[in-house]
């Protein structure tokens, strides 16, 4: 166990190195390079831009550059917004809350129909029911997140009026019920991509278990199929899902970026597209840096749980 | 070995066992289908339609589907949907099989030299594709496409850059199971040179998984084509792209909804039709599932 954990722990941190390094090759992949918000100002001369270089270390070694911006980075230091001069992690602390209960809620909706349909998918292989979960799940991952939220407002905030077309509560009323009715249309926009995903996983995890010797020592006890599925079964199947939650991060990041340009929801995909409008390349880059970090610590947090919860690595 | 025999030189390839497969496949083939009659909408469409996609008519603004011979109506410019849906087909097909060549390619060469040279070299470059996937795909197309000039030929290079790492994982988990397989190392004891037993003696082998894997990830490009210019960071205007048709679409839902229902069922018809034939090729070919 505490080998595993120092062995994950050690790749982790190698993960965070090159990902930091990517981020850095894309930092100064922008023309201009990390002065280029800068550049755009009238009141600046090429001289000034030269001497702000000299000042800023910038024409030392590109090595020497990113050890220096590492190490800020290290510390805490991730530089101020462009547009009003605030330290980038409190503008994206900002918005971190309202984007963690989309994708929260958007996550629960998505392991709840996906385990499901992919346990009834496998128990009842190659009926109806199995045959058009895998058509749909096929045809979801190839709707576009932003159409499928195009047509739901058109749906159910034009013609029906049933849910609000975007914003995250009606100014005035800040009622936990004003937030949830809100919630409900980006949440399901953002889970559709991820009900499929993880149906399909879940359904070839409950069949890995179906088939395994402790399943057929169970039915031989005399068990219900119920209590077999329920006790033995879906515990089993879910282990890895865990490991697929972790996974699935950047691509529910994605997604969320995606929604909340749709609806107005002010998370951090809002504030990535907003920043990139106004060329506020601290803030791109923090979110950058801070979504990946939060990727490798997530899988980081996956596998750990999963350590913990599953004998063969925890005794081992 | 039946498979073998069956693949061999003496029975045509539409004889074979995988091709048989993938013909039984109804999915894989309405994805064919599809594809078909889309690509040849694309390159003859505008050819065929009175309007050409850029002649801008304000008396004919907003006009909805069916109004004289605007067949899908017109944009709040007055140009003609259908036309402009099919020269906007032309490039995010185009940008999407591009990116996906390219993709495919990068991802070939990493993953054979991971997979085949192994140690420190092979472990550097599957951390770079760890450390490429941790990032929110999008964040890094956006980012990159903002700072560089977004012409279509750069978007595909970015789209390609962001989305090579699947085929690299692949490749060299394949490659590495047949590195020591005595066909490889019959090879080494023949002198044969490192890059030839790479390419063209373990290559060969991997190809199905490959394909499968290309096939995807041209769904997968056109479904990011369509996020950057739906965005305003892909594919500029004039020129159409799926995508860019759909930018503004949202403040003219209420009023001209078929502004935003038409580009994006066409790309959802098209990336699902990719979807169907990749999931098609995977039964044929007999890749092991992995359900992304």
């Amino acid at each position: 166990m505490r080998g595993f954990l120092l062995n994950r722990l050690s790749q982790s941190l190698v993960l965070l190195l090159i990902v930091s390094v990517i981020g850095f090759v894309v930092l100064n992949l922008i023309p201009g390079g990390p002065l280029a918000q800068f550049g755009l100002d009238p009141s600046m001369t090429q001289d000034d831009l030269d001497r702000l270089k000299e000042q800023l270390g910038l024409n030392r070694p590109l090595w020497m550059q990113y050890l220096d911006w590492a190490w800020r980075l290290v510390q805490g230091d991730w530089g101020h917004s462009f547009r009003d001069g605030a330290p980038v992690l409190d503008v994206i602390g900002r918005h971190l809350v309202a984007t963690l209960l989309l994708m929260g809620s958007s996550t629960v909706i998505a392991i709840a129909i996906g385990t499901w349909i992919g346990i009834r998918g496998a128990t009842h292989r190659y009926s109806i029911f199995d045959y058009l979960a895998t058509v749909g799940a096929m045809v979801a991952l190839s709707i576009p997140t932003f159409w499928f939220g195009l047509v739901g407002i058109y749906v159910f905030s034009l013609r029906l009026g049933w849910l609000p077309a975007g914003n995250m509560y009606t100014i005035g009323d800040g009622s936990a019920l004003n937030y949830l009715h809100h919630l409900i249309m980006p949440s399901i926009v953002l889970a559709l991509v991820h009900v499929a995903i993880w149906s399909r996983y879940m359904r070839t995890a409950t069949l890995d278990v179906i088939s395994q010797e402790f399943v057929k020592t169970a039915r031989a006890k005399g068990l219900s199929e119920r209590r077999i599925l329920m006790k033995h079964v879906v515990g089993n199947a879910l282990l890895p899902m865990i490991t697929l939650a972790g996974m699935q991060l950047p691509s529910v990041l994605t997604g969320a970026l995606v929604t909340e340009t749709v609806f107005t929801w002010p998370g951090m995909g809002r504030l990535f597209l907003d920043s990139l409008g106004y060329s506020d390349y601290p803030v791109v880059m923090g979110l950058l840096m801070f979504s990946a970090i939060l990727v490798v610590l997530c899988n980081l947090i996956a596998d750990i749980v999963v350590a913990i919860i599953d004998p063969r690595i925890r005794l081992s | 070995m039946t498979a073998i025999v069956a693949n061999s030189h003496q029975e045509r390839w539409w004889n074979s066992r995988t091709a048989h497969r993938f013909m039984n496949h109804h999915l894989a083939l309405l994805g064919m289908v599809m594809i078909a009659v889309l690509t040849l909408a694309c390159v003859l469409g505008p050819y065929l339609l009175p309007y050409d996609s850029l002649y801008i008519d304000l008396r004919a603004r907003f006009a909805p589907p069916f109004t004289g011979h605007h067949y899908l109506g017109t944009d709040p410019l007055g140009r003609d949907l259908a036309a402009r849906l099919f020269m906007a087909g032309r490039i995010s097909l185009l940008v999407g099989f591009s990116a996906m060549l390219l993709s495919t390619l990068i991802g070939t060469l990493v993953g054979v030299i991971a997979g085949y040279r192994g140690g420190w070299l092979g472990t550097t470059l599957m951390r770079t594709v760890d450390g490429f996937l941790s990032f929110p795909s999008i964040f890094l197309v956006l980012a990159l496409a903002a700072a560089l000039k977004p012409s279509p030929m750069m978007i595909t290079v970015v789209i390609a850059a962001t989305s090579w790492m699947e085929v690299a994982r692949i490749v060299e988990a394949e490659v590495r199971s047949l590195r020591e397989r005595e066909f490889v190392l019959a090879g080494r004891m023949l002198g044969l040179s490192g890059t030839h037993i790479m390419f063209r003696e373990i290559l060969p082998n991997a190809i199905g998984p490959i394909i499968v894997a290309a096939t995807l990830t041209v769904a997968r490009a056109i479904l990011m084509e369509a996020y950057i210019s739906f965005l305003g960071y892909g594919i500029q205007p004039p020129l159409p792209s799926w995508g860019n048709m759909l930018n503004g679409a949202q403040q003219y839902l209420g009023t001209a909804p078929w502004l935003a229902i038409i580009p994006g069922a066409a790309i959802t018809i098209a990336v699902t039709s990719f979807n169907f034939i990749g999931d098609g090729l995977r039964d044929a070919l007999d890749v092991r599932g992995d359900h992304t």
